[in-house]
């Protein structure tokens, strides 16, 4: 299938050291991809880097066929591209409820409406409902986000993302901060995703990434060493030694 | 679906009707302070309406600095193009129609918002505040040289507003002035309810808290940031026209940093972030400077520093979020 998102020879060094080396991906619709590497090897750089949140240096990022290194993140998002945070960016005076509407208000061109509220329209209140049941924090929907746990917090940051309906999903770390309890939220929500959504996912937690990916790539020191199969991962050398060390250990001894 | 039904409800009882009654309570208590002003300073009208006006302004830098988090000293430039607009229009073109006067000068705000925003707009923390004190000298400088049309540091003066509505002339004692100002703020607070309730004031809340999610979120931060001053513009010039119209008279002091600052410390006093703040704040800093001033002319203003400076210490949220918060405690325990 054709991409509908490409990085080409992404670039990028902060003073002298290079944190993104020549790094190209692409994605297709449908696809399941883990983004793993060690603390620092510069993975939310390249998820700033392709949000626009950062500039790169040098490389191309299209998305559905069009160029938009140029673009600000404000226009990749309304183009399809969105991401989750890995430190939570939430509005601490704001309730669960109002995040998700207004993700919901924006994604729907409602936004900018000066009259009105989105208590009082009933498409944005059952998709709000939705959202929050599936990710398990209805029950806290009108509390501050102050007021509730990280965890929830986290799960909050996920059903922002998915309430933009994306056509490409960069999710920093969904589960970190995340109580065990409540990991399988994370994983039924990511499981009810669209089909022909591209998913890219950064993920520490080894389980959650066999389970979810269909294709891992490994980044070390802002390249990338390793882009095929979870069952070839784990065999492969340099990332054994990069990264994986122990854990691609213990599941052979297993 | 089931989610649905189990969620929206319970979420949609503790809003509406709620806020329908607060806003409700909170007209009642405009119009009670307005009678007791009235009933207490019978002889003292021209200033209840000048603190109306400067009501008008305060609430307006409420949008931009409260909602928005914009850092701006030069707030009064929107509330003086507003003055010498509606005044420009009475005074050289002949619109004497108070309702006219207020609609040109809430359209000379909004243009002064409109260019000031896209200035002030551009920097961020302190760059964002010296622009925004460059541009209210930038407007009194104009209005200075163009003396032509606005009177330079004479004033602007040969404005006489027309009755309202053809019926209530603008009497000596004020009466009408100081009903028509009431009116007109009462209208403005109850639109701005409805505005920063609106999804464009969860908008702007989202933007001051962090601007970088907004972003992810695939809104337009400065779209919306200018959008706001274009209406925080319209809400001063509201006030800067309503002052025209009481006093007949534009001086170079309605486009003033001095009146700039005051406004800032009104805004601080209440509590900024809430137009109810705004408002507590505006009639508490005027009357207190009024007093003040007037029992000791000498110290006032050290009076009034201290008074900032024990609000600023002891009551961070000001008088109004100060109060509301100690109720919100008292009313859980
Ligand atoms: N804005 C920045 N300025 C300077 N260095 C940065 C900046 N952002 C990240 N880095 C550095 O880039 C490297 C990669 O960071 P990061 O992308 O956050 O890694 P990861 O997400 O893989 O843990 C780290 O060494 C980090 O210190
Ligand atoms: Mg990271």
């Amino acid at each position: 299938m054709s991409a509908v998102f490409q990085v080409q020879n992404l670039k990028k060094s902060f003073g002298g050291l290079a944190v993104t080396q020549d790094v190209s991906i692409s994605m297709a619709p449908g696809d399941r991809v883990a983004l793993i590497g060690s603390n620092g090897a510069g993975k939310t750089t390249f998820v700033n880097l392709v949000t626009g949140h950062l500039q790169p240096d040098s490389g191309k990022v299209t998305l559905g066929g069009g160029d938009v290194t140029s673009l600000g993140p404000t226009k990749r998002v309304q183009q399809g591209l969105v991401r989750s945070f890995q430190v939570t960016r939430l509005f601490a005076d704001m309730t669960p409820q109002e995040h998700v509407a207004l993700a919901v208000l924006q994604r729907t061109g409602r936004a900018r409406r000066i009259l009105g509220n989105f208590h009082a329209m009933p498409d944005v209140m059952a998709e709000v409902g939705e959202l929050l049941h599936t990710l398990g924090i209805d029950h806290i929907a009108t509390r501050k986000v102050s007021e509730i746990a990280y965890g929830q917090q986290r799960l909050l940051e996920i059903a922002l993302a998915l309430a933009l309906k994306p056509k490409v999903l960069l999710l920093d770390e969904p589960a970190a901060g995340v109580p065990q309890s409540d990991t399988p939220r994370i994983e039924a929500a990511l499981a009810g995703l669209p089909a022909d959504l591209a998913v890219l996912m950064i993920e520490h937690d080894m389980d959650l990434v066999f389970r979810f990916a269909k294709r891992v790539v490994v980044l070390a020191a802002g390249a990338i060493i390793f882009d095929g199969s979870p069952q070839d991962v784990t065999k492969d050398a340099r990332v054994r030694e990069a990264y994986l060390g122990n854990y691609a250990n213990d599941r052979s001894a297993a | 679906m089931a989610a649905l039904e189990t969620t929206s409800p319970t979420a949609k009882a503790t809003s509406s009707p709620n806020r329908l009654l607060r806003d409700l309570a909170g007209l009642a208590v405009i119009l009670i302070v307005a009678a007791i002003g009235f009933l207490l300073f019978p002889n003292n009208l021209a200033l209840l309406t000048r603190i109306t006006a400067i009501a008008l302004l305060v609430l307006s830098l409420d949008l931009v600095t409260g909602y928005c988090g914009i850092a701006t000293l030069g707030h009064a430039a929107l509330f003086g193009a507003g003055a010498y607009a509606a005044g420009i229009a009475a005074a050289h073109f002949d619109i004497n129609d108070p309702i006219a006067m207020v609609a040109i000068g809430a359209l000379g705000g909004a243009v002064a918002g409109l260019v000031s925003g896209a200035v002030i707009l551009r920097g961020h923390g302190l760059a964002q505040l010296v622009l925004s004190i460059a541009v209210v000298h930038l407007f009194h400088e104009i209005a200075n040289k163009a003396s032509e049309w606005t009177g330079g540091s004479d004033g602007l003066s040969g404005i006489s507003p027309d009755p309202v509505f053809g019926v209530f002339e603008f009497d000596l004692w004020g009466h009408t002035a100081y009903g028509f100002g009431i009116a007109l703020l009462v209208i403005v607070f109850m639109l701005l309810r409805i505005l920063v309730r609106s999804p464009f004031g969860m908008l702007c809340r989202g933007i001051k808290e962090d601007p970088i999610r907004v972003s992810a979120m695939g809104a337009s931060v400065q779209g919306t940031l200018l959008r706001m001053y274009v209406i925080s513009g319209a809400v001063a010039g509201i006030g800067g026209a309503l002052n025209a119209i009481s006093t007949q008279v534009v001086g170079l002091d309605s486009l003033s940093f001095t009146t700039s600052a005051e406004s800032l410390v009104m805004l601080v006093l209440g509590g900024t972030g809430s137009l109810f703040g705004a408002l507590i704040g505006t009639v508490s800093f005027m009357v207190f400077k009024d007093f003040v001033s007037a029992v000791n002319p000498f110290h006032w203003l050290t009076i009034v520093g201290a008074l900032l400076i024990a609000v600023v210490l002891f009551a961070p949220k000001g008088l109004y979020g100060t109060a509301a918060q100690l109720l919100n405690r008292s009313r859980r325990q």
